[in-house]
């Protein structure tokens, strides 16, 4: 049985920091188990920017923000190994792993959980109704859309205004398809304002909130589904159905961390969130399984993760070494502006500290914190720019994140959106933030491989 | 014509009852033939039940249905051995809640002793605790019988063994006509015609329409819906066995009763209402709310956060609505119509009771055809080795053999690569989602494929499959609308 150190269970960015952590805090041999066969996780298929504001203090995409994070704990010394589902955790830290060259047993100083969350399903909220095909939750989509290239449908409704869901109506917006509307049942939207002002209003989708999926209809393809507003307590009003046709319907009504590799070693969970609990030094109630990000408590930001995760893995290193552990930083700097945006408020997406800026009427600007704010919101006022994420088809019919070198005229998102469609790059990997496409607008703005 | 095909026996319907009769023809010099109108067998109520396997007490002493079962319920082990279908001898408790519960367990406890069933006992609210301190009731019956088995599989497995044995399989082919001939029958089966000697009439829900295209009207089937939650893999931490309360008369069914899965999962069901739609599987939410409602009765502190799922199974019964109960098994051949053997009614126990029902068929086909057993026949059928319920050392062995047994596409269930690929492989040709996950058990569990479902796309289009023809369980069900770009 090998030994290690400190082993890391889960490749997304909670692990692949808590690996570098625990190197950084003197851990001698630290693994990283993967289960996919490229480091990264979730972020792989998240292919919008938006990562890395507070980290990196740069706009990225979600594959570029795994690229360096593999690329930190690579440099910190971590032995990285992709293909390998943990399928064992004993309480005295021994980890099984499945691979293709066999059934592996590690024997661990500590242990770091990042195996992060799953989303829950249609199954967990019975919605009533038939079982047709075209009923995905988001992130299922996310990755048949962006890393299969596998279309999922036409007619789109999303149910719930998660983040995932806000960026998937967007996502599914450029790709060519027509989101009919955003449904919630809460009285505000679940995702942060900047998701719902550049995914739905940029594109016009409809946002319904106090309103849910209470029937769904279709033999073999999904074929429509039944919008019921809902009164306070949540409770549909009767005579406010209507029908909905539709051949999709995309899920975004939560996420549940995913824990079973813990209880297997019997860590304690969190009766409703089923997140792990863990003490001030991010350790469960286990001596020396620790646990970060995701799967001890949904975050908003993989830059947040990114920073338990670290601590997480410093702490392992200490347990190891017999040190004392240290608190774990506070769950965000920051508080991310969720919801509804407020008319004639942009919330600058500059820098974390996320200003809400104030154009008054006589011209000047309030609540920016500096000059860059009042730039932004006055650009947002006459004209927005955002920048454009895609994918690109390569010759052997698999994807290539992309995007833009600057941002462009927003409405210039779909027709650049559709051009980039038609094209067919030749096989083989590009290095991230190579040019792909050398202006291929007319506008001066080149495409750029984002992987 | 080219495309007429001619054998002794043709089987209509590809649910247990259908498969088990290819089976057991299957071991006689005969020329057999089974249509199924949807892609894949146990796509009715075979696929869509309790997943139980009946110790025969339900039914009245001398009736079919309690004759059969009890008989089924016997050899249900070897079979499932011979064929490698997951089993499970967990017994059974009915419960009661009141003294007038008490008094109908003691009659169904004589009738089942009638039937020839083994081992029923009365249980005192004591005992009852001290085997089970989670559930409700004042009192008990054990069933010691009674177990739970993969019926998905077993359809599967009976049909793959069929087949195995010389049955031709054609799914996807819908019975539209019945003709007579002078040595039989011309069936119209999707767009083939197909003439036999023998047409059996194993089609549950649709079998009286079956029998009135042959021309046999009088039969009348009643589509009684039923519906079901799946719960989460917590079968081992809060339910050992199956609980039921005790059956009411001019019930439907069984009443809703809990049961825990060969997998691991725990059953909620189901319920029982009339319908007029035969083909209508869809949940509505006061039945769900209904069934949640009566499951924490049997077993108080189940959480809805173990909710994963929801299904709708149709019961083929003969007794109308307002009359409720059971009307026996009908399986004869018809006087006025030679060579027609009808299959009516088959609803519970009907999967318990497949084998003595298809032995019940060759008997009849056997009185007016020589059968001769084929010497080669084999009976053993061997399913796709199961990962996850392997030791460390097989586990190794296999991955050593087959490196795919060491890539776990399914997070929750913990299939394989090896095993996906092994079920899209599978002999009857069947290359639906669904067809996968009932032979490999992908997709079942508590992310509803979420996350296994891009990684199966991706190896079906490896297969060659196009994007736009990857269905879900039918024809009518694609899953994409094609590639982004």
């Amino acid at each position: 049985m090998e030994r290690y150190d400190v082993v890391v269970i889960g490749g997304g960015p909670g692990g692949l920091a808590a690996a570098k952590g625990a190197r950084e805090a003197g851990a001698q041999r630290v693994l990283l188990l993967e289960r996919e066969r490229q480091m990264g996780g979730i972020l792989n298929q998240c292919i919008h920017d938006g990562f890395g504001l507070h980290r990196y203090k740069a706009m990225l995409t979600g594959p570029e923000y795994a690229l360096l994070a593999r690329t930190e704990a690579q440099e910190a010394g971590v032995r990285l190994r992709t293909g390998a589902m943990v399928t064992g955790l004993s309480r005295s830290r021994i980890v099984t792993a499945v691979t293709r060259g066999g059934v592996h047993s590690y024997m661990a100083g500590a242990v770091v959980l990042a195996t992060g969350c799953r989303e829950r399903t249609r199954g967990a909220i019975a919605i009533p109704g038939s079982r047709p095909a075209g009923i995905y939750t988001a992130g299922t989509a996310q990755n048949l859309i962006n890393t299969k290239n596998l279309m999922v449908g036409k007619r789109v409704v999303v149910l719930g205004s998660g983040d995932i869901g806000l960026i998937m109506a967007r996502r599914l917006t450029l790709e060519g398809a027509q989101v009919l509307a955003v449904a919630e049942a809460k009285d505000t939207p679940g995702g942060l304002e900047r998701n719902v002002s550049q995914c739905l209003y940029d594109f016009g989708i409809p946002l319904y909130l106090n309103c849910t999926v209470t029937n769904i209809f279709g033999t073999g393809r999904l074929s429509g589904v039944e919008l019921s507003d809902l009164d306070k307590e949540g409770v549909p009003i009767p005579g406010t159905q209507r029908h909905l046709d539709c051949d999709t319907l995309l899920l975004s009504v939560g996420l549940i961390p995913e824990n079973e590799v813990g209880a297997m070693a019997g860590v304690a969970l969190d009766p409703v969130s089923n997140g792990t609990l863990t003490d001030v030094y991010l350790q469960t109630t286990i001596p020396g399984i620790f646990s970060c990000g995701n799967c001890r408590k949904v975050m908003d930001l993989a830059d947040f993760v990114t920073t338990q995760g670290l601590a997480a893995g410093r702490n392992a290193a200490r347990f190891v070494q017999k040190q004392d552990l240290k608190l774990m930083p506070r769950d965000s700097g920051t508080t991310l502006a969720k919801g509804l945006p407020q008319p004639g408020v942009v919330t600058c997406v500059l820098c974390p500290r996320g200003c809400r800026v104030r154009l008054r009427p006589d011209g000047m600007a309030k609540g920016n914190n500096c000059d860059k704010g009042e730039a932004y919101a006055r650009q947002e006022a006459r004209a927005p720019l955002r920048l454009l994420t895609t994918t690109m088809k390569r010759r052997d019919g698999t994807l290539l994140p992309v995007k833009s070198s600057r941002p462009l005229p927003r409405e210039r998102l779909l027709p650049c959106a559709a051009r980039l469609r038609e094209i067919t790059l030749p096989e083989g990997n590009v290095p991230c933030g190579r040019i792909v496409l050398d202006d291929p607008f007319g506008m001066g703005v080149d495409i750029l491989a984002a992987q | 014509m080219a495309d007429e095909l001619q054998y002794d026996v043709l089987i209509i319907g590809g649910g247990a009852v259908g498969c088990a009769v290819a089976r057991e023809l299957a071991r006689y010099h005969c020329a057999i033939a089974l249509v199924e109108q949807s892609a894949d067998v146990a796509s009715g109520a075979s696929g869509r039940n309790s997943a139980v396997v009946h110790a025969g007490f339900n039914n009245p002493p001398g009736s079919l249905m309690a004759q059969l079962c009890v008989e089924g319920n016997r050899g249900f082990e070897a079979l499932c051995q011979e064929l490698d279908v997951p089993y499970k001898k967990t017994g059974k408790l009915l419960l009661a809640f009141d003294l007038e519960d008490m008094a109908a367990l003691l009659q169904l406890m004589a009738q089942g002793e009638r039937n020839g069933c083994h081992g029923l006992t009365m249980l005192d609210q004591d005992t009852l605790r001290s085997k089970l301190p989670q559930v409700g009731g004042i009192g008990g019956m054990l069933s010691p019988e009674t177990g739970i088995f993969d019926p998905f599989l077993y359809t599967v497995a009976l049909a793959e063994n069929a087949q195995a044995n010389g049955v031709s399989f054609f799914l996807g082919h819908k019975v539209t006509a019945i003709g007579r001939e002078e040595t039989g029958f011309a069936v119209t089966a999707g767009g083939r015609v197909f003439h036999s000697r023998f047409v059996i009439n194993c089609a549950g829900v649709h079998s009286a329409q079956v029998a009135a295209l042959a021309g046999v009207k009088g039969y009348r089937i009643y589509p009684c819906r039923g519906e079901y939650y799946i719960l989460d893999q917590i079968a081992k931490d809060v339910l050992p066995l199956p609980v039921y309360p005790v059956p009411k008369a001019g019930a439907g069914g069984l009443g809703v009763h809990l049961t825990p899965t060969v997998h691991g999962n725990l059953l909620i069901g189901p319920s029982a209402e009339y319908s007029d739609d035969p083909e209508d599987v869809s949940c509505t939410k006061p039945v769900l709310d209904q069934l949640w409602r009566e499951a924490q009765q049997l077993l108080p502190g189940l959480e809805k956060r173990q909710i994963i799922g929801a299904y709708c199974g149709i019961r083929p019964k003969q007794t109308p609505p307002g009359v409720g109960g059971y009307r026996d098994f009908i399986i004869r051949e018809e006087r006025n119509c030679r060579g027609l053997i009808n299959l009516i009614g088959i609803e519970s126990p009907g999967m318990t009771a497949s084998l003595p029902i298809a032995r019940g068929v060759v008997a009849l086909v056997g009185q007016s055809m020589d059968l001769r057993p084929k010497e080669d026949f084999n009976p053993q059928r061997r399913g796709i080795p199961r990962f996850r319920e392997k030791s460390l050392g097989v586990q190794e062995m296999l991955i050593a053999r087959d490196p795919e047994y060491g890539e776990i596409l399914c997070r929750c269930q913990k299939v394989t690569r090896a095993e996906v690929r092994q079920a899209i492989e599978n002999p009857l040709g069947v290359r639906t989602l669904s067809g996968i996950k009932y032979r490999a058990w992908a997709t079942t569990g508590r992310c509803n494929g979420g996350y296994c479902l891009p990684k199966l796309a991706a190896l079906l289009t490896e297969y060659g499959q196009k994007p736009e023809e990857i269905f879900y369980r039918e024809e009518n069900s694609p899953l994409f609308t094609g590639r982004v770009k």
